[in-house]
């Protein structure tokens, strides 16, 4: 098993120290996939802790110069690795202006992401930071928990509204109630809604857009005024918002009618795809 | 305006209508003396007053002059209703609580008597929230009975003048006493904790001090924990002004500035901290 990689361009740097950062947001451990082609941020949450999981899929011929690696065998080319996300995130906000950033695993005594930095310097000596990040190597039994996750026939597409309004609008729900629902239908309606006892507050976005429904999908027939809803934990739906730094190419919320909502984000070239399970 | 499009019931149904373009114009107000759950509202066609209390000795009040709304209506005499203040405060601020510039947040409020919950339509960028928030029967408020004849000192200070001196109050001192004088040292404050005791004077013709009318040498002593809850009036304010009458009942006046450049009050009574025997303290 090796891997080692390399990131020269400022812009990649910077992007990837972005993502690192998201993910530290969004999942306080999880998996990182290395296969040849392509780094994945997994997570994958037991019913129990509450069942969100995350899956972030980006290229890495878009991010790294140099780029290695010998999965566990040559039919198994492919490395998991379990982690602190704030681990990574805090060693890569080190390398913000850095000339270059190397990651490899090692083995110091234990199994280690090794992270090093060589920053710029006014004289010519170079300086090199280095973060060993303990890791945990998955064994191959395991790994078919951390597979994409496929992605249920939806009753309801929607286009997301402006993230950052949505998150204000989430932080506020939660001060009130720890549940939320959240409706759509496919006239490009969504709405936040929290009831209790004492207040109900609804806030009505419109004008959204639908995706173009899958074909052959049954959706299509469906009353376009409905409202296909599913209740949630906030804090769960205020940390995936919270995660989110700027506005995404594309975003999309798929509804599951009291099953579950899956946000599909493209952020650039990297892809961010989170499961909330609803509530029973 | 898309507000004008939600489903409301005919507009002689209301008690109460009210409407604003900025809803930090009210929501900062009411910020100022959110120190309890719950608040007391008073609307008249002068406008609404909003009412705080705690432990039977300190009250605030909020005045929004119907001025400050762009449409303001009240079909009865007066309209009264309890109401929980953090709740109505979160439904105020749900687009966020920090302004982003060049965008308002726009709100309609609606109440159509006794029974029934009170209704708000905030509008930003197009996207519509509606809050139904159940109103509580109203209790009794205290009345303080300060009345301006009885007033024996009075100070109006500038803010500033104050700010520094509230914000570093010496919360190990279980009681604030404040001194007014027509005669040396004038205006002091002082506090006597756990590491020692602190005075503060302000000369009477020091730059902050915008007026001073004190008559009789008064001392008397407030509860800090009282007192502390009116910061967030201080911050807010431009001026401020300090009255005490002759039973050294406290008033202090906060005028503060919208983002309008109207003018709100906030108004925190407090009575002063009874005398403890020697032997029990």
């Amino acid at each position: 098993m090796k891997f080692r990689a390399k990131i020269v361009d400022a812009a990649c740097l910077n992007h990837f120290t972005r993502v690192s950062t998201m993910i530290a947001k969004l999942a306080k451990t999880c998996t990182l996939r290395i296969s040849p082609d392509k780094l994945n941020f997994v997570l994958s949450d037991k019913v129990a802790s509450g069942g969100v999981s995350m899956w972030c899929e980006l290229e890495q011929a878009n991010f790294f110069s140099e780029f290695q690696m010998e999965g566990v065998s040559a039919e198994n080319n492919e490395i998991y690795l379990e982690l602190t996300s704030e681990n990574l995130s805090r060693a890569l906000k080190t390398a913000q202006n850095a000339r270059a950033l190397k990651v490899k695993l090692t083995n110091k005594h234990f199994p280690c992401l090794t992270v090093s930095i060589e920053l710029l310097s006014v004289s010519s000596s170079s300086r090199v930071v280095t973060h060993d990040i303990p890791v945990k190597v998955i064994p191959r039994r395991l790994w078919r928990d951390l597979q994409e996750p496929t992605v249920p026939a939806a009753d309801v597409s929607i286009y997301l509204p402006v993230l950052k309004t949505m998150k204000s609008v989430v932080e506020k729900m939660k001060n009130i109630s720890n549940h939320l629902i959240i409706e759509a239908n496919l006239n490009g309606e969504l709405n936040l809604r929290i009831e209790t006892e004492l207040v109900s507050v609804t806030t009505h976005f419109k004008d959204l857009g639908n995706p173009p429904p899958a074909s052959g999908h049954a959706s299509q027939d469906h009353d376009p005024e409905r409202m296909t809803e599913v209740h949630v934990d906030v804090r769960k739906l205020l940390q995936f918002l919270a995660g989110q730094q700027g506005n995404p190419a594309k975003a999309t919320c798929n509804i599951v009618s009291n099953k579950m909502v899956h946000f599909d984000l493209l952020h650039e070239d990297v892809s961010l795809q989170y499961f909330i399970p609803a509530l029973s | 305006m898309p507000l004008l499009t939600q489903p409301i019931p005919d507009e002689s149904d209301y008690s109460l209508v009210a409407s604003l373009d900025n809803v930090r114009n009210l929501s900062t107000i009411l910020k100022a003396i959110h120190f309890r759950e719950h608040a007391t509202c008073f609307a008249t066609k002068n406008g609404i007053k909003v009412t705080v209390e705690n432990a039977k000795c300190v009250q605030a009040n909020a005045f929004i002059q119907a001025g400050i709304f762009q449409e303001f209506t009240v079909q009865e005499e007066s309209v009264t209703f309890r109401i929980n203040l953090t709740v109505l405060l979160d439904c105020l601020s749900i687009f966020g609580s920090s302004p982003t510039p060049g965008t308002l947040t726009a709100l309609r409020m609606c109440y159509q008597g006794y029974g029934y919950p009170l209704m708000l339509f905030l509008e930003e960028g197009g996207v519509v929230t509606v809050c139904k928030i159940n109103t509580q029967e109203p209790e009794e408020t205290l009345d303080f009975d300060f009345c301006s004849t009885n007033v024996i000192n009075k100070i109006i200070l500038q803010s500033e003048g104050l700010r520094e001196a509230f914000s570093e109050l010496d919360m190990t001192s279980e009681v604030l006493q404040i001194t007014m004088s027509p005669d040396k040292p004038y205006f002091r404050l002082s506090t006597f904790g756990n590491a020692g005791s602190s005075h503060l004077d302000y000369p009477k013709d020091s730059d902050l001090m915008e007026s001073f009318q004190c008559t009789q040498t008064q001392v008397n002593r407030y509860k800090i924990s009282l007192l502390k809850p009116s910061t967030k009036a201080l911050v807010l304010s431009c001026k401020v002004s300090i009255r005490t009458d002759n039973r050294g009942f406290l008033s202090l006046q906060y005028m503060i500035r919208n983002e309008d450049g109207q003018i709100c009050f906030v108004e925190y009574y407090c009575c002063p901290d009874e005398e403890v025997p020697e032997s029990e303290s």
